[in-house]
């Protein structure tokens, strides 16, 4: 008998129970009224950004923001960065990034995450090797909770997608929390359609 | 320098093969460290507040305990169902799925892979499956350099010692330790023990491996059969690099990880690392569904024992086990003593459950390392019955004759002392007497061990039983 029918035979001789139904999980909505308000206190009490928007030039600051760093990699159209990613592109020639510019799928208000799909990536390791992420989101695209999100049809249609809440993050010496842990030093969100 | 700083960090319990661990002595050299033992109870301390602080901002917080309990209940009712349907959605997404019913055979299949991809460099994140299994020996046996890339638990393998925490493996150690074990294997300064300083120095040590990494390693917090996705929750994003930057993932995973839809995973991330650590999710949370672009994905399902504890009617809640570690930062026990003292892959009061169905004899102490306070089962986000569990382990090594000496000699004196009510009145009443009058020394010494790190209660005037006696029962009827 291989592994596989042995563990499910195991299983099945433990458990005698008549087929029940899964539970269901109700959205538990409250307050869609403010939920731009929410994502942004969310997100800041994750150590994530936002950047304030100049109604002349809304890429203003991340213009600034890029113009003293070396190596930028942007994937949506608004802003042109100096390192060009192809089909071809290993993930750990992503190494030297400074920054890393890309457009989240949505937001949700209740944790400041932002959902990063590998077609908003392009390459899986944009989200992680660059020193620091400004990340586009779109306002109309908040959700209001972990319900909304995963309810969402994005996780049908990719193979990889990740939430992301603020920068990178560790507190495993003495308690002592650290931004930039593994992956990126800072997050920045740009809200913006 | 504080106490702290200059304190030697005590080591963890002394494995004496299949010799029952002797949580007890570990215990008490970790009390003696007493900077190291009150910073532990600290910070795990203060991670419990931050729980209550983030339980209290969600109104529907016991309704998602509610939930996540009968999910879990459900699913296991139905695991062989759902099992076969996450196989059969991971295979359609490309992903390679494998079985393995013990550690052994789970080793062998991840080594089989790395071998097949000739993979001698494999960067891992935090597994505590991978621990259960002893998976980083078997493959450095292989020839296999395994990295670990969460901070704690790459403290903890440099320091080639046992995580001491699910969540936080290295919250035994001062900054002063980890600059110890960092300046003697990642060759840091001598004497900086600045945390900023120590944690940039492994994420630059640790980089190099990442990018040359011939395969990645992560576990999973949970598996969807819906999706056949694999969801892996950390705060650091070292299960991302590890999964994407080289060719080739590996997952291992227990059987019991898997719920049922999308649905449910809300569910579960809403209460996970407001459980763990008091935040309202982890820095990342990763969904895994098929092999990234160019890539390969391979899931290892494990059994290792899971099926059989599946069977047993007292212990099968175990099974919903989310490794939030909320359990052990509440415990008292637990804070006091540290991890280690454990001597098991998983401590505190969800140790004192698992372990045992492992080994019974070698953990048959471990169910009486708790003062049955409840505590533990009260911020558990999945309402396992811990203290109840722990109770029934209790007559479980009772009736299988697991019990140590001592413990036998006590049991069995105090059984003929309760089979006797007049004895028994007898020497509750003299007791109590005795503690009013005996000096100091006498009541807290060696021979007192409820006498050690508290004080003995001042005992009332008068037993309950002779005041109703007296109050409410004709005289001479007490007594029968």
């Amino acid at each position: 008998m291989s592994s596989r029918e042995f563990i499910l035979t195991q299983i099945r001789q433990s458990c005698h129970t008549e087929r029940s139904e899964a539970p269901t999980v109700p959205f538990f909505h409250q307050d869609p009224a403010n939920i731009v308000d929410k994502f942004k206190q969310s997100l800041i009490a994750m150590g994530g950004q936002i950047i304030e928007t100049d109604p002349q030039d809304p890429y203003k600051f991340v213009k600034e923001k890029i113009a003293q760093s070396k190596i930028i990699c942007s994937v949506v159209p608004e802003i042109l960065g100096n390192r060009h990613l192809t089909e071809t592109t290993e993930p750990k020639e992503l190494q030297d990034i400074d920054y890393g510019v890309l457009r989240a799928s949505f937001g949700v208000a209740e944790t400041g995450s932002i959902c990063l799909t590998e077609q908003d990536l392009f390459i899986n390791t944009l989200g992680y090797l660059p020193q620091h992420l400004i990340i586009f989101l779109d306002p109309k695209q908040i959700v209001e909770n972990l319900h909304d999100a995963y309810a969402r049809s994005e996780w049908k249609q990719i193979h990889y997608a990740a939430l992301h809440s603020g920068p990178s993050a560790t507190a495993d010496i003495e308690g002592v929390l650290i931004r930039g842990a593994q992956g990126v030093r800072s997050l920045s969100v740009l809200l913006i359609e | 320098m504080s106490d702290l700083q200059q304190e030697i960090q005590p080591k963890g319990a002394k494995i004496k093969g299949n010799k029952p661990v002797n949580q007890l002595e570990a215990a008490n050299r970790f009390i003696a460290a007493s900077a190291h033992q009150q910073m532990h109870d600290q910070r795990l301390w203060d991670l419990r507040k931050k729980r209550d602080a983030q339980m209290h901002l969600i109104p529907e917080w016991e309704e998602l305990r509610d939930l996540a309990s009968d999910i879990k209940s459900h699913t296991l009712d139905h695991l062989a169902d759902y099992l076969e349907e996450f196989e059969r959605n991971a295979k359609a997404n490309g992903v390679h799925v494998h079985w393995a019913k013990d550690a052994q055979e789970s080793n062998q299949i991840i080594a089989g892979i790395l071998k097949e991809h000739d993979a001698k460099n494999l960067v891992k994140s935090k597994s505590m499956l991978g621990e259960e299994c002893l998976l980083r020996q078997h493959l450095e046996e292989e020839g296999v350099t395994v990295i670990e890339t969460d901070l704690g638990e790459r403290i903890q393998q440099l320091d080639k010692e046992d995580p001491s925490h699910v969540v936080v493996p290295a919250v035994h150690k001062s900054r002063t330790d980890v600059s110890k074990v960092f300046v003697k294997t990642l060759n840091a300064e001598e004497g900086n023990n600045d945390v900023h300083y120590l944690a940039t120095t492994q994420r630059e040590t640790t980089r190099p491996y990442i990018l040359n990494a011939d395969a990645g390693m992560t576990g999973a917090n949970f598996l969807v059969a819906e999706t056949g996705a694999v969801v892996v929750c950390t705060n650091e994003g070292n299960a991302d690099l590890s999964a994407n930057t080289p060719p080739l993932h590996i997952v291992t995973v227990g059987i019991e990880k898997i719920i049922p839809k999308m649905e449910h995973l809300a569910v579960f991330i809403r209460l996970l690392s407001r459980s763990a650590l008091g935040s309202p999710i982890t820095q990342y949370t990763s969904y895994f569904s098929g092999p990234r672009k160019g890539g390969e994905m391979h899931v290892v399902l494990v059994d290792n024992g899971r099926s059989t504890r599946l069977a047993s009617h007292k212990f099968k809640a175990g099974l919903k086990c989310i490794r939030c570690g909320a359990c052990m930062n509440t415990c008292p026990v637990f804070r006091r003593s540290g991890g280690l003292s454990y001597g098991s892959v998983y401590a505190g009061p969800i140790g004192l459950i698992l372990s045992p169905t492992y080994n019974v004899h070698k953990y048959r102490n471990l169910p009486f390392a708790s003062t049955l306070n409840g505590s533990c089962t009260n911020v558990c986000p999945v309402k396992i019955n811990l203290h109840e569990q722990i109770f029934a382990w209790r007559e479980t090594l009772a009736e299988e004759k697991e019990l140590s000496l001592s413990k036998r000699i006590i049991m069995t004196s105090l059984g003929k002392l309760f089979a006797h009510p007049k004895a028994y009145r007898m020497a509750v009443q003299t007791g109590d007497k005795l503690l009013s009058y005996l000096p100091h020394f006498m009541v807290y010494n060696q021979l007192n061990t409820w006498g050690r790190q508290r004080d003995i209660p001042t005992p009332p005037k008068e037993t309950f039983h002779s005041w109703y006696a007296k109050n409410y029962m004709k005289k001479g009827k007490a007594d029968e």
